[in-house]
């Protein structure tokens, strides 16, 4: 079954946001399924549907990747199994 | 594909307004671990907690990466050790209750709940066993938690039960002198305890249950305080209605985690109780949210009508969410982990008579109420009496949970640490109940035991 993961990066806008987190997630065989992004008052929100089914990375692994990147960027990323969501927004 | 608005929210319900899984809790039966002799007992104790339970907080960490969810506490809930206690010695009853302290440090769990009694009816060998050697059990161990079900709609009050656990009480407190009687926040007494409540120090595994089953508490007092303040002119009844939605989404996460937990473990997934529970963390108070629907401070008159709306629109919202709803379900009112509770008393808004009267539209009852250390043991059967009484008489669950801090006196603060928080001590009435409570016996169950 395709396990799939939502992954938000939050912060200030900047070049090379989208570029260096796609770089990241193919790097760990991530296969980006949905991006939709806006920047609203200067400040840059980002969700991504991905597929975590083939990651080479543990879960765990993939989560401090991202949120180290984060860090260098200044920005917050956040991954969370697609599940949470689905139980809280849909009946 | 969700919304930015359905996302944020998420993350912001985790991140800012601290959700959280509150507690999963492994329950064992340990029915099938008596043997003749209680070194074996305890070996067969420890070999059917630790098959299952060396993964729990293994587990626990694991869905708390993969949701990003913090699930605060990985608990163990074991059959009331009164049923395995029977063909023991006190001295041997005790070495139940190392063996369970000893594999909750093994497994890494912070509570064992068990070393329990009912006697709502009356006593066996194996109750009063436990009930004697409660006190030593508690002073000597750290994570070993004791309840007492004195009561029952359909049996009545065991008020030789009350009596047997206000001394227990007291000496636990005595035992503990050195930590301010730390060791009563590990009692509960109950009535109409439930089988399977995932929440300490009142767990336990029921006789009714499987060998082994995972509950869930779910709790989000910040949550559901936030929703009541981002609408601060709405009426009661659109009020009503955004906490019911709220308490639907913070019920499906609680039900997602535990069933992946129960299946991650290779159990049955049991129940999600559908509580507010607070901590003593800035924002996360139940007392904050009463606050936040327009009273100056909790126990301000028309508190328990707040209560009452909050206690039903969580339910409502909880039982719509999931089908396997238990426990005690409700909204948790303890005193010394609730910041804004300790609050309301200092500022005199809230005393023990308005919170009993809270406690007949919500669970649990007295909470974590720190007392003087000089309070006898009449006035506190007598406390314990009555809230019992509003538990069995409106077919519900009611505890206390009651510290007699020695040598401490009204007004002055007691500090217990990390999620049991810390308050000043609470004035009790002075007149006394002695004659009443001395007379013993049991008050008959209400009219209402006879349902069919």
């Amino acid at each position: 079954m395709q396990e799939k993961a939502l992954i938000t990066v939050i912060g200030e806008d900047r070049v090379g946001i989208i570029a260096k987190v796609a770089t990241l997630l193919a790097e760990a065989n991530v296969n980006i399924l949905d991006i939709s992004q806006t920047i609203t008052g200067g400040l840059f929100t980002m969700i991504m549907m991905v597929d975590i089914t083939h990651c080479n990375l543990e879960f765990e692994a993939l989560k401090k990747s991202l949120s180290d990147l984060g860090a260098q960027l200044n920005l917050k990323i956040e991954i969370q199994h697609e599940n949470i969501f689905r139980a809280m927004h849909r009946i | 594909m969700f919304n930015f608005g359905e996302i944020l929210e998420t993350l912001k319900m985790i991140q800012e307004e601290n959700l959280d899984i509150r507690t999963i809790t492994l329950g064992v039966s340990l029915l099938d671990c008596v043997d003749s002799s209680i070194a074996k007992t305890c070996e067969n104790i420890k070999q059917k907690i630790r098959e299952k339970g060396q993964y729990l907080v293994e587990t626990a960490k694991k869905l708390e990466i993969k949701y990003g969810i913090p699930i605060v506490n990985a608990r163990v809930a074991v059959t009331p050790v009164s049923l395995l206690a029977g063909g023991f010695t006190e001295t041997e009853t005790v070495k139940i209750g190392y063996a369970l302290e000893e594999i909750a440090q093994e497994i890494g769990v912070n509570f064992i709940g068990g070393f329990s009694a009912l006697v709502h009816k009356g006593f066996t060998k194996g109750d009063i066993n436990v009930l004697n050697t409660i006190p030593r059990v508690l002073a000597e161990t750290e994570r070993v938690c004791a309840s007492i079900n004195v009561a029952t709609t359909r049996a009545g009050i065991n008020m030789d039960g009350i009596n047997f656990s206000a001394r227990i009480i007291k000496e636990t407190a005595e035992r503990t002198r050195d930590k301010d009687g730390l060791g009563c926040a590990k009692i509960v007494v109950f009535a109409n305890a439930p089988e399977d409540n995932p929440f300490m120090a009142g767990a336990f595994h029921g006789v009714g249950e499987a060998d082994y089953v995972v509950n869930v508490g779910v709790s989000g007092p910040g949550v559901v305080k936030r929703v009541v303040e981002k609408i601060p002119g709405a009426d009661l009844e659109e009020l009503a209605n955004e906490i019911k939605k709220t308490a639907f989404k913070i019920t499906r996460v609680g039900e997602l985690i535990g069933k992946e937990a129960a299946k991650m473990l290779g159990v049955k997934f049991g129940i999600v109780d559908l509580s507010l529970a607070p901590t003593p963390a800035m924002g996360d108070s139940v007392a904050e949210i009463i606050e936040a629907m327009g009273l100056e401070y909790c126990g301000a008159p028309g508190t328990t009508a707040a209560l009452m709306m909050l206690t039903d629109a969580v339910k409502k919202g909880g039982a719509m969410a999931s089908s396997m709803v238990g426990g005690l379900s409700g909204a948790f009112i303890p005193v010394s982990e609730d910041m804004g509770m300790v609050r309301a008393v200092e500022v005199g808004a809230l005393n023990i008579e308005k919170l009993e009267a809270m406690t007949a539209v919500c669970s649990v009852g007295l909470d974590m109420i720190a007392i003087p250390g000089e309070t006898p043991v009449s006035t506190i059967a007598g406390i314990i009496a009555d809230e019992i009484s509003i538990g069995v008489i409106n077919g519900k669950t009611t505890a206390v949970r009651i510290i007699p801090v020695p040598g401490k006196k009204a007004g002055e603060y007691v500090e217990f640490g990390g999620l049991l928080g810390r308050t000043v001590i609470m004035d009790v009435n002075r007149f006394s109940s002695e004659k009443f409570v001395m007379r013993g016996g049991r008050i008959p169950a209400p009219i209402q035991s006879l349902r069919n």
